[in-house]
């Protein structure tokens, strides 16, 4: 039962696979993004905390989208397009589900607190 | 079983083939869609666990923090015997794509000594954490800890069972279309465990130790 015409061979997504130049590329970018984030935190270079975070979170989403492109070979093209619409699917249920949980968990936390006696006094 | 796309008939044997006129296109490779998927299924159980460290992450009991416990040299080698297994992973699908045999095995088992040194790693500092009475049921924090960076060290273990499998598999039948196939699929399951990596190193430790 086998239908030549339709058996797609390997050798005609090659490009698939990566190239090494690729490769090196993601992996310098990929060296230097990971060393910045540490070198921050380690040496305390930025004073304020909340600036350090800001910047180091900024930097992994910039290392995360290299490894997607130059790792694992993301385009808009792969698979008709349907691997791109996952990821995007994906990462909206993230998000929702990350801000969701933290905003939502933060509310009740500070509103269930164990609280002093001086707190009480306070309360409407 | 006709429909408008697709014609029958018998071969000699009076078994039906079916013929796709339209020519409809198929994905090129069912398998590496599917498999692309499921790691976007694995992506939300890695969200859910970074959602539960966020929430839980702040909460000591009067226990260590991160700060207290974190080593982020020994982080940093971890990391980057992560990153090195992902650059000879690629050099191996790169000697794939050359069909030469022998430079795939290599660069497999450097992928998977680093990976091992990886799981070594992350072993040591569990056993080191759990020794110095930091284990998962001392806090909240801990117990959301071990259970993000554990599930991120067992995949990488299945990765290296898988990886020694395939290296027996390539060892025995060469680079056949299926383990090609193989090869692509693990390679995608490699580099997504280093993406998720990325988030671990710089949402639970890096960001553990900052005041």
């Amino acid at each position: 039962m086998s239908q030549p015409a339709h058996d797609h061979s390997h050798d005609h997504h090659d490009d698939a696979h990566g190239s090494m130049q690729g490769y090196v590329i993601g992996f310098v970018l990929s060296v230097i993004l990971t060393a910045i984030p540490f070198w921050l935190v380690m040496e305390k270079v930025i004073s304020s905390s909340a600036m350090t975070v800001f910047v180091v979170l900024s930097i992994a989403a910039v290392q995360i989208v290299v490894h997607m492109i130059f790792f694992l070979h993301m385009n808009s093209k792969s698979e008709g397009g349907w691997t791109m619409l996952a990821l995007i699917f994906t990462v909206v249920l993230l998000v929702i589900m990350l801000a969701g949980s933290l905003w939502v968990m933060n509310h009740l936390n500070t509103n269930m607190m164990p609280m002093s006696a001086h707190d009480m006094s306070n309360m409407p | 079983m006709s429909d408008a796309t697709a014609f029958v008939s018998t071969d000699a044997a009076g078994n039906p083939i079916f013929h796709d006129a339209s020519g409809d296109h198929h994905p090129e490779n069912g398998t590496l869609l599917g498999f692309w998927l499921y790691l976007m299924s694995d992506c939300l159980i890695f969200a859910s666990l970074f959602a539960v460290y966020g929430v839980l992450g702040h909460s000591y009991a009067a226990g260590p923090t991160g700060a207290d416990l974190f080593d982020l040299k020994l982080v940093a080698v971890n990391t980057s015997m992560l990153l090195l297994s992902s650059i000879t992973y690629g050099f191996a699908m790169i000697a794939m794509q050359k069909r030469r045999v022998a430079p795939v095995q290599f660069w497999l088992a450097i992928t998977g000594l680093f990976g091992m040194a990886f799981v070594g790693l992350e072993l040591y500092e569990f056993h080191h954490l759990i020794h110095e009475g930091a284990g998962p049921q001392r806090s909240a924090f801990l117990s959301s800890f071990f259970a993000l960076v554990g599930t991120h060290g067992l995949h990488v273990t299945f990765g290296i069972v898988w990886l020694v499998t395939l290296m027996a598999q390539v060892g025995k039948f060469g680079l056949t279309a299926e383990n090609q196939r193989r090869l692509m699929c693990l390679s995608m399951f490699w580099h997504f465990l280093d993406v998720i990596w990325i988030g671990v190193f710089t949402f639970v430790y890096l960001m553990g130790v900052l005041p």
